[in-house]
């Protein structure tokens, strides 16, 4: 058998569609992620958190199947309390995302998960590894992931710069994120972002209806009212 | 075969050695047997006018329209044969909506008078025809302004500010030739069209006759409708009215 | 055969990769096997397709409502596009599914009224004709095996009486009071018997329309191809209006303190 039958195992999936997204700044990280969790085109939940705790300065978004990321981000969890023991100190981002890729790469056939981890540790300060689909474990300075991703690739390459503070890098995802979910159906609701540093973590929120605006298409102005003001059909006179 | 007409007309395929169609002059002069029809281009808008000539007492009033539709914003007039009318009529919506499947837009009455044109000069080409009996007015408002066009039995097509086909056209043509048709409103129109077809009227020879009217312009929102019943009735007072002080 | 729009064709459905852009799209090759899958496809598909239409009778006449969204399977590609149309001076037809079948339809209407203006006989095409042309429309299209993909509400209002009726891609028609098509078939219709039966003659237009607006805001909350632009239509024996794009007042403040998805806090 060259293909495990999804259809069996997966039928009826609970997805993340989601955009998320992870940007690092000089003392941190901003993470961010939209609310919609669909099952094919029905919205089963609009105000999904994605973004999930792993350790104190360690968050994942996650994306693709809601049972495939929840399952791996508690085995994760788990496994960094288990370092947390053995080491007497917090795990580095590093050890975190090598544990997220090594999930998702031995078990590629079987799941479908695309997740983005990121976090603050004293090690290397702050941190964003991007972990797609089939297992593979990449660094970069901000990472973006997701259906609602593919969007806004051009957006961030035309607008990231290196150096930036915490406050254009909470602008940056909130303005990406708005933009993916104004396109990708799979993606809506609210923006829910965390900012980590090494002080701690803070959560921050931007309702649905108060995302920032962008072009949404020509204003459509009402139809000219038919019936009055209109001439009558004259019928041939015959009697 | 020396003489005219010897052989020569027996067939719209056929020149005469001169280089006439016989057949398209006789169509030619069924047309000038038929109750004249008129058509005015002005300001903002175009009006048809028809005497319709009654052939019996016994027709319902206002049966054999002459003046059609066409399409929302495209009327038409006929001179001569009245069936064939009717078959231009339905060519001619046809040919519309081609036209806005083609394009997408309403059709101008020029493309739609030149695409007439065609289809009559077809019926001047072969022996298994004959051409059509009536001179045809095309009158509308598009996207150029109101126009106004003429199709004649050859095939011919022109455009006019003043138009007049049918018996009475010379008369007609005389007294279009005195307005100011670029000056005029479509109401001042409707009242000048019902004086010249009462004028033309020959009441001496001819049968009595209805006055059809139609007009298309921005009194009727763009769309060719026949003119009300109040306004015609006021128009064909003062015709006859004016008829009294005519010459 | 699935005449659920949402479910209708490749890009609506999310399992599969319609642009051969895997992996980028981070979706799992888990398309279904069809048993057909390698058999000849003689029927087209929805590419740029609306969502749910909803309507109702009220004491007036009709009222329908319908987002400006078009989307192209998961992409909202078009946020301007107008799914109410009014057809001549009594009706409005409402589409959803395929947007490129409605312009075609839109078409057709207006080539049938301007055939029926010409004759001049003081006839004109209400919702009644309009509905029954538009079955035998859709249901010789389906028996070509070549379908509008549409499912189509049709309101109006003529002679004293409003008309409200349904008609799909198969050539289906119902009637009813009140009427949603796509998403709206599940979601609203059940909220908008219970606010509209038995109170047909007596809701006024500002009733209706709230009632319609509250629809409009619980599929935008539900739907992932729905918008919060929406316009409404009513026709009554004053004619046909067509509003101007409105915009969904939507609540989202409570999720603020919701973490994770279990014991999570932080």
């Amino acid at each position: 058998m060259d293909r495990i039958d999804m259809d069996r195992l997966k039928s009826g999936e609970v997805n993340l569609g989601t955009s998320i997204m992870a940007v690092q700044f000089d003392h941190g990280v901003v993470i961010g992620a939209d609310s919609r969790t669909t099952t094919g085109s029905y919205i089963a939940n609009r105000v999904t958190d994605k973004l999930t705790h792993v350790h104190d300065r360690i968050y994942c978004c996650r994306s693709g199947s809601a049972a495939d990321t929840q399952a791996i981000a508690d085995i994760v969890h788990y496994s960094l309390q288990l370092y947390t023991q053995e080491f007497g100190a917090a795990p580095p981002v590093s050890s975190a995302a090598a544990i997220f890729q090594k999930l998702c790469y031995e078990n590629k056939d079987a799941l479908s998960a695309g997740i983005i981890v990121a976090g603050w540790d004293k090690e290397v300060g702050p941190s964003v590894y991007n972990i797609p689909v089939g297992g593979g474990s990449f660094r970069q300075p901000w990472a973006i992931g997701g259906s609602g991703s593919t969007y806004v690739y051009g957006y961030c390459d035309a607008t990231y710069q290196e150096g930036w503070g915490r406050g254009e890098a909470v602008q940056f995802v909130k303005n990406t994120l708005a933009l993916a979910m104004g396109r990708d159906g799979s993606s809506g609701g609210v923006i829910r972002m965390c900012v980590i540093t090494e002080d701690g973590v803070e959560r921050l929120f931007v309702p649905g209806d108060q995302l920032p605006k962008f072009w949404e298409g020509h204003e459509v102005l009402p139809a000219a009212v038919t019936g009055a003001n209109v001439i009558d059909p004259v019928p041939m006179a015959v009697e | 075969m020396t003489s005219i007409g010897t052989g020569y007309d027996l067939s719209a395929s056929t020149y005469s050695p001169d280089g006439r169609i016989f057949q398209v002059e006789y169509a030619t002069k069924a047309v000038e047997n038929s109750g004249t029809a008129i058509g005015l281009r002005v300001k903002d808008g175009i009006v048809l006018g028809v005497e319709k000539l009654i052939h019996s007492k016994l027709l319902v009033p206002g049966a054999n329209r002459r003046i059609q539709t066409v399409d929302r914003h495209i009327g038409m007039a006929t001179a001569g044969l009245l069936a064939d009318g009717r078959n231009v009529a339905n060519r001619a919506r046809d040919e519309s909506s081609q036209i806005r499947g083609l394009w997408r837009e309403p059709p101008t009455v020029k493309e739609l008078a030149d695409r007439l044109a065609l289809y009559a000069q077809a019926y001047t080409l072969y022996s298994s025809v004959r051409p059509f009996g009536i001179s045809t007015i095309f009158g509308g408002v598009d996207k150029t302004g109101p126009s106004l066009f003429v199709v004649e039995p050859s095939g011919v097509c022109l455009g006019y500010h003043g138009a007049a086909v049918g018996k009475g056209r010379q008369l007609a043509k005389t007294e279009l030739e005195k307005l100011k048709l670029s000056e005029l409103s479509m109401r001042e129109a409707v009242i000048e069209a019902a004086r010249i077809i009462y004028i033309v009227h020959d009441d001496n020879k001819e049968k009595e006759f209805e006055l059809e009217m139609s007009w298309a312009g921005d009194e009727t929102g763009g769309l060719h409708v026949p003119v009300p019943a109040d306004l015609l009735a006021e128009a064909e007072q003062k015709a006859r009215e004016a008829l009294e002080t005519f010459e | 055969m699935d005449h659920f729009p949402t479910n209708w064709g490749r890009p609506r459905n999310d399992m599969f990769d319609a642009y051969g852009t895997y992996p980028i799209h981070q979706r799992p090759d888990n398309r279904p096997k069809d048993t057909f899958a390698d058999s000849v496809q003689r029927t087209q598909q929805p590419i740029v397709t609306g969502t749910s239409v909803l309507a109702i009778k009220f004491k007036d006449g009709i009222m329908m409502a319908a987002d400006n969204l078009a989307s192209y399977g998961s992409l909202a590609r078009f946020k301007d596009v107008q799914r109410l149309h009014p057809v001549g001076r009594y009706t409005v037809i409402g589409a959803g599914g395929d947007m490129s079948d409605f312009q075609h339809i839109q078409h057709i209407l207006e080539e049938v009224q301007i055939a029926e203006s010409t004759q001049q006989d003081g006839h004109e095409l209400g919702p009644v004709e309009i509905h029954e042309y538009m079955s035998q429309v859709m249901y010789a299209r389906r028996s070509k095996l070549d379908p509008l993909w549409n499912s189509l509400l049709i309101g109006g209002f003529k002679d004293g009486k409003r008309f409200l009726s349904y008609v799909d891609l198969l050539g289906t028609t119902y009637s009813a009071s009140t009427l949603a098509t796509g998403f709206g078939a599940y979601i609203a219709q059940p909220l908008l018997r219970k606010a509209v039966e038995g109170h047909e003659d007596d809701l006024t237009a500002e009733q209706a329309q709230n009632i319609l607006e509250y629809c409009m805001r619980v599929l935008f909350y539900r739907d992932a191809r729905s918008l919060d632009k929406y316009q409404i239509a009513t026709i009554t024996a004053e004619g046909v209006n067509i509003s101007g794009s409105l915009k969904l007042q939507t609540s989202w403040d409570f999720a603020e303190n919701i973490r994770g998805y279990g014991a999570q806090t932080q």
